[in-house]
């Protein structure tokens, strides 16, 4: 199929080009939208780039920070206000993949990717789309994304962990360093007067998209890790999902193996 | 279908080319320019035989929309060698039989390349870290990673000598 590229300077173009033809993609660093042309994809034969600089930029505002949709992993690994987010990019690919890859195409990756959107998603990530007045939640927008694949994020804001401790990230890979993901679990975890108080756990390759974990985080909320507090998480691991059976996993052995990587998590365990 | 006229710095020299829109870069190089360095392996961008620097930054040309790279610096492992003398990872790669079918040598050398310009004195797991995206389906691991570790040290004293 003969494929055209249209080049944008702005978002709200694209995002109107893209709104205009049933046959568009955006594409952004390529390795999703690239692989599936690869592929002989016939979902789409137009490529929509943006080239507005501020996609890629990274701004701190009080106790959140907004990433744009263009900034890559490797991006994400070298800037210093991202210090929190770098042990996460650096789970996705290898070096080229992270060179290419950007923070905006993951929230569109297929289950078992999308690690990074897990952090997001601990993280309380907001989505600003192209168009839209308001931002809306990142677990708002991933129920709707297969959906509307044309949509155009224009960044991602979150939360910026107060200390180093109370965001913790683990990818369960069976190969390393490089591995796809069996699970992956992000926990923001905030302690004030030693109990948590707000807390967020997202899995990736627990369902269809990454999701919460909202039984763990009710578990969670107003105690503090000790035995009693991380014992009721687990027993709470699963409760609510489905997860997938895939090359890698299947939902049975995921199911059991929760519990072990959630623990090692909330023990704060070096991976 | 539309031809697209680009112009990018390949291995030290002005080149021009005319892609087709949507093409990838690694068709452009090997089919458009003759650069049969970069190898096809799955157009997934998972095994990294067709690693490439662009603008120094190792990419994988199969994923990268070639129009993309306009204006920029593409390396590929058929700009290593200077004439006959070759880059001191080619060379370590020789000398320590770190090629059996040769098919991901292209590839193992563009991203070690960029790990030892930007990191001179690598760890052994430094290595195995930055040549993660890269498989070799002979599993010749070792000898890659012992070669890359050499060059590293050839590099560095040829820098203090």
């Amino acid at each position: 199929m003969p494929i055209s590229v249209k080049t944008c300077t702005g978002i709200e173009e694209a995002a109107r080009t893209l709104a205009g033809s049933r046959s568009a993609r955006l594409f952004g660093g390529g390795t999703l939208v690239m692989r599936a042309l690869n592929e002989g994809t016939q979902e789409f034969d137009t490529l929509v780039r943006v080239s507005d600089p501020a996609l890629r930029q990274v701004k701190p505002e009080g106790d959140r920070i907004t990433i744009g949709a263009a900034v890559t992993m490797a991006e994400v690994m070298a800037n210093r206000d991202l210090g929190f987010l770098a042990p996460v990019a650096r789970t996705i690919g290898g070096p080229a993949v992270r060179s290419a890859a950007t923070v905006g195409g993951n929230l569109f990756a297929a289950s078992p990717y999308g690690d990074v959107t897990v952090a997001l998603l601990a993280l309380d990530g907001m989505v600003t789309l192209a168009g839209a007045a308001r931002p809306v939640s990142l677990e708002d927008f991933l129920k709707v994304r297969d959906r509307e694949p044309r949509t155009v994020v224009a960044a991602v804001t979150i939360l910026r962990p107060r200390d180093a401790q109370a965001f913790r990230f683990r990818k369960v890979s069976r190969v390393k360093p490089k591995g796809i993901s069996v699970m992956s679990i992000a926990a923001y975890l905030p302690l004030s007067g030693g109990r948590i108080t707000g807390a967020r756990v997202a899995y990736g390759a627990m369902g269809p998209t990454p999701l919460r974990a909202k039984a763990v985080e009710r578990a969670l909320e107003g105690r503090s890790l000790d035995a009693a507090g991380i014992a009721a998480a687990l027993a709470a691991a699963t409760e609510g999902l489905d997860p997938p059976t895939d090359a890698l996993a299947s939902s049975w052995y995921r199911r059991e193996v929760a519990p072990v990587h959630l623990r090692r998590v909330l023990l704060d365990e070096a991976p | 279908m539309a031809r697209k006229p680009i112009e990018f710095r390949h291995n030290g020299r002005e080149q021009a080319a005319f892609v087709e829109e949507g093409a990838n870069l690694l068709d452009v190089l090997r089919r458009g320019i003759g650069d049969f360095a970069p190898k096809y392996g799955c157009g997934q961008g998972t095994c990294g035989c067709c690693t490439v620097l662009v603008d120094g930054a190792p990419h994988l040309a199969c994923l990268t929309l070639a129009e993309s790279v306009a204006g920029r610096v593409v390396e590929t492992a058929s700009g290593l060698a200077k004439g006959t003398e070759l880059h001191p990872l080619q060379q370590a790669f020789m000398d320590h039989f770190a090629a059996q079918c040769g098919y991901c040598t292209p590839g193992m050398l563009m991203a070690a390349k960029v790990l030892l310009d930007q990191n001179p004195a690598p760890s052994r797991l430094d290595v195995v870290e930055a040549l993660a995206g890269n498989i070799c389906r002979c599993t010749g691991y070792e000898p890659i990673i012992t070669a890359v570790l050499d060059a590293a040290s050839r590099l560095t004293g040829r820098r203090s000598a």
